[in-house]
């Protein structure tokens, strides 16, 4: 077997208390596609950011053509031989620059690059970069008036001059449609070719199928699979990135109510096959997924985000069409966003402050807050929840993750409603704090409808009644949480039972 | 937490304060004339219309914006109010209004420039300055307006400053002596108390905060992230065009270079303003303070013979001590508590 170019020996790196990486192997062969599952949170984007000079390991060893490998910037990372194209396309391109300047870059921004600008050498050797990887662009055109998919390749090619060992990939085709990806895996198989180690990271089953030579599936900051036999068995890796639920977790599943949410002929995007989606009073429903399957149109359409492209909605048999997230609160819909350092915490706010910022009419008497109302909410959401803090008045950032995120979900549990939305209730969350919320969320389920948008298979059986698979924009299978064949459910997430039925 | 940390503690929530009795106490000593009912209503006075100011840009720096055009709006208002009542021979009750709703609309625009066009805080309130003060320049070719004056059309400007206006910016009410307290330091006291309660006791203040923290989070609790902003502009235009009233009806004329420090000064108060208390954000108390503070200071310089043409490095110097105390302390400490 040949020797790996770049090894990784049981890498652990945590985050405060948080273990985010505990123990990772990985090997990276010349010459080979090695792609890298793994739900949100599984440690995939910590392991590329250690590789890529960003953090620092913990422990663990990670060697390079056989020396270690520590880089301490992304710059020292490059130089030894690492080369990132990271998801935003944007931040891999400077778009008021014409292609030339573009794919030169790092050669322009080296110490001993000189000072005159020579524009038809730096045309005539953009042209060789660009020969090189098959690109068919002219060299003098601004990137701005460049198609994603251009800007991509120009990124990659840009990350192929400086010669790289390794290039990592972090989701490269998140942005781009199907013709435009074929066109990014030509460049690929020219890298390949050139015997660079290639890191790919991607949740797209077509792009897996297509590109992988190797699998890699992580979970929980461990690898959970290593699929190296052809065919690769993908259906294997999804299973071990999103894992098996193996004891029963002992869930009572209540009698539903009468319908609460109705959804006809729904339509996530213009090309997505429309589906119906029923959730009844009483009912907690899962709805499970790979990246892009569409979990964040659904809760979008659902909150008056981003209308959907087609369908209707009712909501306790009334017409639901929410404008906007204030129209959605009004009608009764809430929405516990995921990510919630981007889309839910106030990080200058205190606990309670945070609790009540979506219910300020409710704590007031006209336009007057009252302080005393608020507390005695906060003082009530802290005791429901168990949020570890000395008091309502402490600062949220000042909170352990899984005490941020009770924060988040007491906000939204601390008014009635008709419908909950929780899109990944579970990010960056302990176990215990994972047990305390789940428990709560079914607690208080009996008078509402709640959806529950979730990275885990796991997370979906700990929870919920019923368990909804989505692909690609469509709810494909609908499953009751007793007695799961995680099997099927497995086969529904990575698209193998739509396929199936589809061949005669 | 450590005895440091309680103690770093302190100085970041009390040392601006203590600095500011510090002075006092120093100058009361040091500049005889400096501790007295009238030497106070001098300071106060002194910053009345540039507190005013600040007070407005404080509610766009609470939504995470920045006024730039605060000091443009209040020459445009100084010129308006001379130019209704001088030229057109109208009311002070019609150039009060027509102040009003001019600061009103400019906020409007910019805050429109800034929610629907998207252009960045700063270059949309720039970009609005200089509109501006090129505008105010055209209806008089350029010149001051007075009483008297010969206008474009060759005819003399007929109208005069009304008592009543003038009233705005001179009388003086009693307290304890006779004709102590100016009509602007109400005004300014007025304004302070009324932003702060806006800002820290209701519902409204409490999401412009929440805007200026995560406008992303706020928008998905349900807030009108936008009209909240774009009432944050109108606020501060309608302030700054109530500290040009006041400062046209001090002055008397339409004085062309009437307001040339407010914006500086005002953005001065309002970045002082984040270290009163260790804020560590924009509020109505501090900036009220950080007002008073520049005021002090230069008053007590002053009276100890300090020439005037240092006044501006004083300030830049309060400023970047401010603005230090702010950040880095503050940050030390956020750092520390993990």
């Amino acid at each position: 077997m040949r020797q790996p170019v770049c090894s990784v020996k049981d890498l652990t790196k945590a985050f405060g208390p948080t273990s985010v990486l505990r123990g990772i192997d990985l090997d990276l062969h010349p010459g080979e596609v090695t792609v890298l599952m793994g739900a949100n949170g599984a440690g995939k984007s910590t392991l590329v950011k250690i590789l890529c000079g960003v953090h620092r390991a913990d422990g663990g060893t990670v060697t390079l053509d056989g020396r270690p490998f520590a880089p301490a910037s992304p710059a020292a990372a490059m130089r030894a031989g690492v080369s990132t194209v990271h998801q935003t396309i944007n931040d891999g391109v400077i778009p008021d620059l014409d292609v030339a300047s573009n794919l030169l870059l790092d050669r322009l921004a080296e110490p001993g690059a000189r000072l005159w600008l020579r524009g038809r050498r730096m045309r005539e050797e953009a042209r060789r970069i660009a020969e090189a990887m098959d690109l068919k662009l002219d060299v003098r055109r601004p990137v701005r008036d460049l198609d994603l998919a251009d800007r991509q390749l120009i990124a990659i090619a840009r990350a192929m001059t400086r010669e790289p060992r390794v290039l990592i990939l972090d989701e490269p085709t998140s942005s781009l449609s199907a013709a435009e990806a074929s066109r990014l895996f030509a460049l690929l198989d020219k890298v390949r070719e050139q015997g660079v180690a290639v890191l790919y990271i991607s949740h797209r089953m077509s792009d897996i199928r297509r590109i992988a030579d190797r699998i890699v599936s992580m979970r929980d900051g461990r690898v959970t699979g290593v699929f190296t036999d052809k065919p690769l068995d993908t259906e294997g890796a999804v299973t071990a990135m999103l894992g098996h639920a193996m004891t029963d977790t002992g869930l009572t599943i209540p009698e539903p109510g009468a319908p609460l949410l109705r959804a006809e002929g729904l339509r996530l995007w213009p090309d997505a096959v429309p589906f119906d989606l029923t959730v009844r009073r009483g009912e907690v429903v899962a709805v499970v997924g790979l990246v892009g399957s569409g979990k964040a149109q659904l809760s979008g359409a659902l909150f008056g985000i981003a209308p959907p492209h087609g369908g209707t909605l009712s909501l306790d048999a009334a017409a639901y069409a929410p404008q906007s997230a204030a129209g959605a609160i009004r009608a009764g819909a809430f929405l516990c966003p995921r990510d919630r350092g981007n889309n839910g915490i106030v990080p200058e706010f205190d606990i309670a402050q945070n609790l009540t910022l979506p219910f300020l009419g409710r704590h007031s008497t006209g336009p007057f807050l009252r302080r005393r109302a608020e507390r005695s909410t906060a003082q009530g959401m802290i005791e429901r929840l168990g949020i570890v803090c000395e008091g309502p008045r402490q600062s949220v950032l000042s909170l352990s993750g899984g005490n941020q995120q009770k924060v988040m979900i007491g906000r939204w549990l601390s008014q009635p409603c008709d419908l909950l939305i929780l899109d990944e209730p579970f990010q960056g969350v302990d176990i215990r704090a994972r047990r305390d919320i789940g428990r709560h969320i079914r607690d208080t389920a009996a008078a509402r409808a709640t959806l529950v948008m979730v990275a885990e298979l796991d997370e979906a059986v700990e929870i919920a009644d019923r368990i909804l698979v989505l692909h690609d924009g469509s709810v494909v299978s609908e499953h009751r949480n007793q007695d799961l064949d995680t099997g099927a459910v497995m086969a529904a997430v990575s698209g193998r039972s739509l396929q199936d039925s589809a061949a005669p | 937490m450590t005895d440091t940390a309680r103690l770093t503690d302190l100085a970041i929530r009390y040392g601006f304060i203590v600095l500011l009795v510090g002075l006092v106490i120093f100058f009361s000593v040091a500049a005889p004339g400096f501790a007295g009912p009238r030497s106070a209503v001098f300071v106060f006075q002194s910053v009345a219309i540039t507190g005013i100011l600040a007070l407005g840009v404080t509610c766009t720096l609470v939504v995470g914006g920045f006024d730039l055009s605060i000091g443009a709006v209040a020459t445009s208002a100084l010129m308006l109010s001379a130019y209704v009542m001088v030229v057109l021979e109208m009311s002070a009750f019609a150039a009060v209004l027509a102040c009003l709703v001019m600061g009103a609309l400019v906020g409007l625009v910019n805050g429109l420039l800034i929610v629907k066009f998207k252009v960045p805080d700063l270059l949309a309130t720039l970009g609005m300055m200089f509109l501006l003060v090129g505008l105010q320049r055209i209806p008089t070719e350029g010149r001051s307006i007075s009483t008297g004056m010969t206008l474009p059309d060759g005819s003399t400007a007929e109208g005069t400053f009304s008592a009543g206006f003038l009233w705005l910016g001179r009388h003086r009410f009693d307290l304890v002596l006779e004709k102590l307290v100016p009509v602007p330091v109400v005004m300014f006291l007025a304004v302070g108390l009324g932003i702060w309660v806006f800002l820290e006791m209701t519902k409204h203040g409490r999401l412009m905060y929440a805007i200026g923290s995560n406008a992303r989070a706020a928008s998905l609790a349900g807030a009108n992230v936008n009209r909240y902003k774009i009432a944050a502009y109108m606020i501060s235009g309608v302030m700054a065009s109530i500290g040009g009233i006041l400062l046209a009806a001090r002055l008397g004329r339409g004085d062309i270079a009437g307001g040339t420090n407010l914006l500086l000064d005002a953005v001065a108060a309002a970045l002082i303003g984040f270290a009163v208390l260790g804020a560590g954000k924009p509020n109505a108390f501090g900036t009220a303070v950080g007002a008073l503070f520049v005021g002090i200071l230069l008053q007590g310089l002053t009276m100890m013979n300090a020439p005037y043409y240092t006044q501006d490095f004083v300030k830049g110097a309060v400023l970047v001590l401010a603005l230090m105390f702010t950040f880095a302390l503050s940050e030390r400490v956020r750092k520390g508590g993990h």
